[in-house]
């Protein structure tokens, strides 16, 4: 019962971008016609539809599998290596934000829907959590929504596992060499005040976080973690600003991160400094801030410059009715990209799938040669910036793809 | 410290505001509902429409808000919890069954907006202006929250304590089974505190909305909220659920500031925990 109508919720989404319960209901159950008869290529794949992890997933994972089926089905399906094509069915289970449920899911999948290709749910922990099923069963699996920095580990582990967003301490890394190189230009002092949630990201970052800054020779004058569930963070804001750090750093998830930036408008705290950990790389952010966003900070970040990421930009926004994320999304997209022409090369043997991905070359969104390293993405960008209305990739100095980070960051308006 | 004291109570008026709904509804209605989060989420999502969509001001949105959520659960009363009043042997019996209903009618609430807005995080910003508050800076959003919950509060207890017609509210929170004695239409009386509690759930949407950010299915952590506010002031007491609403935000607030952020959560429980020993039927509550 809770799979149809989970199912019904996720059509409805496809093919709806404003439409009545009732018009719903009508298409929902409409069967997709093709004009190939080709036996379709069965994807499935368990996500957060609802519950607490629904937001993130709605942002970075599901439309861009939405838009990877549509582009593929409406171009005739997936090329095989013979050259035929083969349309894309999708079975889509709602995972229901339990971990229970999402390894539920995947088995069900695996072994009673017998899909082709299982794609990967979203976050770090369900990630980890399906890992070892679809390692059993064969699946190649492309976890896109994970940040881990075991993922050298989790390859010798399950050798059909790829992993396409970096480690905490990637990201760390990549941010504390700008404040570095801000120190020495004598731009911002050397304390820093930072909060962390209490959860998964938080407290995989700040632990990455706190001897980074520490061997960088900074000095971490505030330091608190606060639970998911806060709402309200004028007390924690205030401490921090009476911690003189010029720099601020909260490691939080969206609705955190949409808080503190209202909050610290009104409390018109604007340190050098401000950097936010995930939403505020979302492209709804400066509209719930209300206004200019200049300066802020987070991870991830595009290359304005880069043409494929423009044009996948466009197509996401056409298809899907939003633009992705400034992050993760293209992170993900470039995943399903690598997969389809895997199977244009292989064909659909799981294990061929697995050994050309990890070895392959591939022209994908972010740039025309893609290729892995020890199954792991590394052409990620891990730190970024909002200048002038767009949150773009920055470094110290700026580089390939990077801008130069612009601080300090001017007050709020 | 006074700063704590003001963001505190800011803090609080919002939990305030967001339980005096339910208080009512399950004090004088005896209907404990589960899905009063979800109408609160649903009055968000309707601000958002009407302020994105219409650029109809928030605060405006009240004045059509607010019907619409009285009229909302006066439909819900008399069609849904009719039926269960009628039959319910003993308040016990009711408690219980509506416990189940209002359980289910919260998937059915959030089904339809994740089937209208999908599960993604919405939020804007409204009157997030900073409101110097005795030397202490707060959003003037959140200062609308802590007014509100006090003005509508204040009416609310002269509105039980003061008119003839608080007084038939009352007799059926009291007694229900007394009161048709007296003439009293208990169903009438309990129709209406279900349909003020509507109206309530949609003004701390209207409210929320401006400052947090919500997603389809936070409804939950509302209700949630909102419970442990209305057990701690007492089932059904207005004035209990302001204080209680307040003490919590005094209790997050300093907790936050002096020991830590991670342990107000903890802190929140371990007042409930003792006041509950204490007083097992919340501070203003009747034996």
């Amino acid at each position: 019962m809770t799979y149809s109508f989970a199912e019904a919720v996720g059509t409805a989404r496809r093919l709806m971008t404003c439409a009545t319960a009732a018009a719903v209901l009508a298409t929902a159950g409409a069967p997709q016609l093709w004009a190939q008869d080709a036996a379709p290529v069965t994807i499935g794949y368990a996500i957060s539809k609802s519950g607490p992890n629904a937001g993130g997933a709605d942002m970075t994972v599901t439309p861009n599998y939405e838009l990877w089926v549509e582009e593929v089905n409406a171009a005739g399906g997936l090329r095989m290596p013979d050259g035929s094509q083969r349309p894309i069915e999708v079975i889509a289970y709602d995972d229901r934000s339990s971990a229970e449920e999402v390894v539920r899911a995947v088995e069900r999948l695996a072994t009673q829907d017998e899909v082709d290709f299982i794609l990967p749910p979203w976050g770090t922990g369900f990630n980890l959590a399906v890992a070892p099923l679809m390692a059993k069963f064969g699946y190649p699996h492309l976890a896109g929504a994970a940040v881990t920095d075991k993922a050298s580990d989790f390859v010798k582990r399950w050798d059909s596992s790829f992993w396409f967003m970096g480690g905490s301490v990637d990201y760390v890394a990549a941010f504390t060499e700008i404040l570095v190189a801000e120190r020495e230009a004598d731009r911002i002092n050397d304390k820093i005040a930072m909060i962390s949630v209490g959860d998964g990201f938080g407290i995989d970052l700040v632990k990455a976080a706190r001897p980074s800054f520490e061997a960088a020779g900074f000095d971490i004058s505030y330091d608190k973690t606060f639970p998911p569930e806060t709402s309200d963070f004028s007390t924690m804001l205030s401490e921090a600003s009476n911690s003189e750090a010029d720099t601020f750093v909260a490691f939080s998830y969206p609705p955190h991160t949409f808080a503190l930036t209202k909050q610290a408008k009104v409390a018109s705290y604007s340190p050098p400094v401000f950097y936010l950990g995930v939403g505020a790389g979302f492209p709804v952010y400066p509209g719930i801030a209300g206004g200019s966003v200049e300066g802020v900070m987070s991870l991830g970040g595009i290359d304005p410059d880069n043409a494929l990421n423009a044009a996948y930009r466009a197509k996401h926004e056409e298809v899907v009715g939003r633009a992705p994320d400034y992050w993760g999304s293209v992170l993900i997209y470039a995943s399903l990209q690598m997969l389809a022409q895997t199977i244009e090369r292989v064909g659909l043997d799981k294990e061929a799938v697995a050994q050309e991905l990890s070895t392959g070359t591939f022209s994908t969104v972010l740039g025309e040669e893609t290729r892995l390293e020890n199954n792991q993405l590394r052409a990620i960008n891990w730190v970024g910036q909002w200048q002038n209305g767009q949150f773009v990739a920055v470094s110290a100095e700026g580089g390939p793809g990077t801008k130069p980070v612009s601080l300090p960051k001017p007050a709020w308006e | 410290m006074l700063e704590h004291v003001v963001n505190g109570l800011v803090l609080g008026g919002t939990y305030a505001l967001v339980a005096m709904g339910l208080t009512i509804q399950y004090g004088i209605a005896r209907i404990m509902n589960l899905s009063f989060g979800d109408t609160i989420i649903a009055a968000c999502f309707a601000t958002y429409v009407l302020f994105s969509a219409f650029s109809i001001s928030p605060l405006l949105a009240l004045l059509i808000l607010v019907p619409a959520g009285y009229g909302f659960s006066l439909v819900i009363y008399k069609v849904i919890m009719k039926p269960l009043v009628a039959r319910a042997p003993d308040e016990g019996a009711l408690e219980v069954d509506s416990i189940l209903v209002t359980f289910g009618l919260l998937f059915v609430l959030q089904g339809v907006l994740l089937t209208l807005f999908g599960g993604g995080y919405n939020s804007y910003s409204f009157l997030n202006t900073p409101v110097n508050l005795l030397g202490t800076v707060v959003a003037g959003n959140r200062l609308l929250a802590l007014v509100l919950s006090l003005l509508i509060g204040a009416v609310l207890v002269l509105t039980l304590y003061r008119t003839r017609w608080g007084m038939v509210l009352r007799a059926v929170a009291l007694a229900p089974q007394s009161a048709p004695l007296f003439g009293i239409d208990t169903d009438r009386a309990a129709r209406t505190a279900f349909a003020i509690g509507g109206a309530m759930a949609a003004t701390g949407g209207v409210v929320v909305s401006m400052f947090q950010t919500f997603t389809a299915t936070a409804g939950v952590v509302f209700t949630m909220k909102a419970l442990i506010v209305v057990i701690l002031g007492g089932k059904g007491s207005v004035p209990g659920a302001i204080v209680a609403g307040l003490l919590l935000g005094l209790v997050e607030t300093f907790v936050a500031a002096y020991i830590d952020p991670g342990l107000t959560l903890a802190a929140v429980y371990t007042v409930f925990l003792l006041l509950l020993l204490v007083r097992p039927n919340g501070i203003f509550g009747k034996a």
